[in-house]
């Protein structure tokens, strides 16, 4: 271990952690690949885990009903029991409410205006949307729908616009800039030097 | 069991039927009974399993009034009934409850669940709960807080201003051993950590950190973790804020960025301080008694007794003042200071009987102090008024003001 010690730091100046990396238990099984494919519903910004599928806003403004979304959230996106999801045209873009987030930190606003990356969007809707049913809607069902609300806060122009596993990721949304994620974490440092 | 015995629950019932219960009647120790008192088990329950006793009656409430459960009957945020808090470990039935969206507590047949280890790993793997059991286990105390943990003008308690933090002894396996079992590859950064509940929730965090002090765990409180804590497994990533604690923990994907889950969304700010201020806890403390909603009989002796905790490590020393921070003490400890603990602390107090303001402040092992709203504010050059409201995790001193008759209430915001 000493020896490793004394190895270790030209590899920690490149960036590189290296950790100890034989298996020593032994216990576990091999997942299939079909467990592993069925069970990653995580998309990240690249968007590289988004299953294929399309659908338009038109479709999705059909399955916007159809699904039951307008009974919680409201026929025209606001005014429902659940939290606002579609911005008035025309009227300031106030941050709507964000669905269980009205008593943590400072919400940073209604999802198609606010995230990042058109894939929160997707990925929140395709594991926690319907209600009850979570996990029921296909690929392409999850599509429409978040063009859907990228076309009805003015994300996208046309309602005809396709979103797909290659359309999705590049969507320019108006939250993006300078939106950074967390500062490197290290052990027995405080969380930001300088706050009192 | 004797059928023929007189079961306690019929004594009740007869004492009910003679007028006992009728308004608020002394027993025959003095005591007044709790309302609805007749046990709601029968004794061969109650001896298979314990009840605490009817006069304890603290329960979880909702937080911010929000109703839990919901409009959808999902359950939402509850808060620890902190005042009535002795020692550092919460029962587990009174753990504070904090969820994203809310959610409807699955109901998980251990047997089936599994633990799923991928994506950049030379050994994909799959754990049953059985086999994480055979591992080498952990057993530590750690506290959890939920960043929506912070004091306002409407609290009205303890409970209201910091009972969304819990403490627990937690029982697993450490996450970097099953980490070393699959062989984490080079160019890993983060973990995404899933449950397996309705909305699968998931967030990412540090491989740093995951490799660092994570337990996948199984045990709480001398238990299987209980179904509203995420059972039969719950990772815990101690100092973290709550929303990392995964709950029904099915999977564990190791990738090479920040993959900005709907979880993470919240964490999703522009400014990287602020950023910084929503991942690890900072020092912090409260003052549990005296508290907000609570009474002193008169003049005399007190014990002032409270939590400390820090996401940075162990507590190291807890200054209490009675006088509104002109002067400071050391409080004793009344509990070991583990890390990423609560810790109890307490004050010998004579109280004059005179109007006095209570504060606590912690300084964990890293030297940070617990800071005031106005140094806090300060830092962020905005003014210090009643809605000042702090970024990312609150961790700022908490006030009680005690009136000559001996009320007490909350004086961050007066």
């Amino acid at each position: 271990m000493g020896i490793l010690r004394r190895l270790l730091p030209p590899a920690m100046a490149l960036g590189v952690t290296m950790w100890a990396q034989s298996p020593t238990y032994r216990l576990g099984r091999t997942p299939t690949a079909e467990e592993m494919r069925a069970w990653d519903i995580a998309i990240s910004p690249t968007g590289k885990e988004l299953p294929p599928g399309r659908g338009t806003a038109k479709e999705g403004a059909d399955l916007y009903v159809k699904k039951g979304c307008a009974g919680c959230h409201g026929p025209t996106g606001a005014g429902g029991k659940a939290p606002t999801l579609i911005v008035t045209k025309g009227a300031p873009t106030a941050p709507g409410a964000m669905p269980g987030m009205d008593m943590g930190i400072q919400p940073p606003g209604l999802m198609a205006v606010s995230a990042p990356y058109a894939t929160i969007m997707w990925d929140y809707i395709s594991r926690g949307m319907p209600l009850g049913k979570e996990g029921t809607l296909a690929p392409s069902e999850v599509y429409a729908l978040t063009a859907f609300l990228l076309y009805k806060n003015d994300v996208i122009k046309s309602e005809d616009e396709a979103m797909d596993a290659q359309s999705l990721p590049k969507i320019q949304m108006p939250g993006r800039e300078g939106v950074k994620p967390p500062p490197e974490w290290k052990h027995g440092t405080p969380r930001l030097q300088g706050y009192p | 069991m004797d059928s023929k015995k007189p079961d306690r629950r019929g004594f009740l019932k007869g004492a009910a039927a003679a007028g006992l219960a009728a308004g608020a009647v002394q027993s025959a120790s003095g005591q007044t009974p709790a309302s609805g008192s007749s046990p709601k088990r029968g004794l061969k329950d109650q001896i298979a399993y314990g009840d605490r006793s009817r006069f304890v009656t603290s329960i979880r409430e909702p937080a911010e009034g929000r109703p839990s459960p919901d409009a959808f009957g999902l359950t939402f945020h509850v808060v620890t009934p902190l005042a009535e808090s002795v020692g550092i470990i919460t029962p587990s039935s009174l753990h504070y409850v904090a969820a994203h969206r809310g959610f409807y507590v699955p109901d998980i047949d251990p047997k089936e669940h599994r633990l799923m280890i991928h994506g950049m790993v030379d050994r994909p793997l799959i754990f049953t709960v059985d086999e994480l059991k055979r591992l080498p286990s952990v057993t530590r105390v750690h506290f959890l807080e939920c960043i929506g943990n912070r004091a306002k003008p409407t609290h009205k308690s303890v409970a209201q201003t910091h009972g969304m933090t819990s403490c627990s002894e937690w029982t697993g396996v450490p996450l970097s051993l099953l980490l070393k079992e699959a062989g984490v590859q080079s160019g890993a950064s983060w973990i995404v950590a899933e449950g397996a509940e309705e909305i699968k929730g998931a967030s990412s965090i540090p491989l740093a950190k995951a490799m660092d002090d994570c337990l996948v765990c199984y045990g709480q409180n001398g238990e299987p973790v209980r179904p509203q804590q995420g059972f039969p497994l719950r990772l815990v990533v101690p100092g973290f804020e709550g929303i990392y604690q995964t709950k029904y923990l099915r999977r564990v994907k190791v990738v090479d960025r920040y993959y900005m889950t709907y979880n993470d969304y919240g964490h999703l700010q522009k400014d990287p301080k602020v950023v910084a201020l929503t991942e690890q806890i900072g020092p912090k403390s409260v003052i549990t008694f005296p508290s907000a909603g609570q009474q002193l009989s008169g003049p005399g002796f007190y014990e002032i007794s409270g939590l400390a905790w820090s996401g940075g490590g162990a507590v190291r020393k807890v200054e209490v003042t009675t006088d509104g921070g002109r002067t400071w003490k050391d409080a004793e400890f009344k509990t070991p200071a583990y890390k990423m603990a609560h810790t109890r602390f307490a004050l010998a107090w004579n109280w004059d009987g005179k109007a006095c303001e209570l504060m606590s402040r912690c300084i964990d092992e890293l030297g940070t102090v617990q800071p005031s709203r106005a140094e806090v504010a300060k830092f962020w050059n905005e003014p210090l008024t009643p809605d000042f409201r702090p970024r990312g995790a609150d961790n700022t001193i908490q006030l009680w003001k005690v009136a000559s008759d001996g009320s007490v209430h909350n004086g961050n915001f007066a």
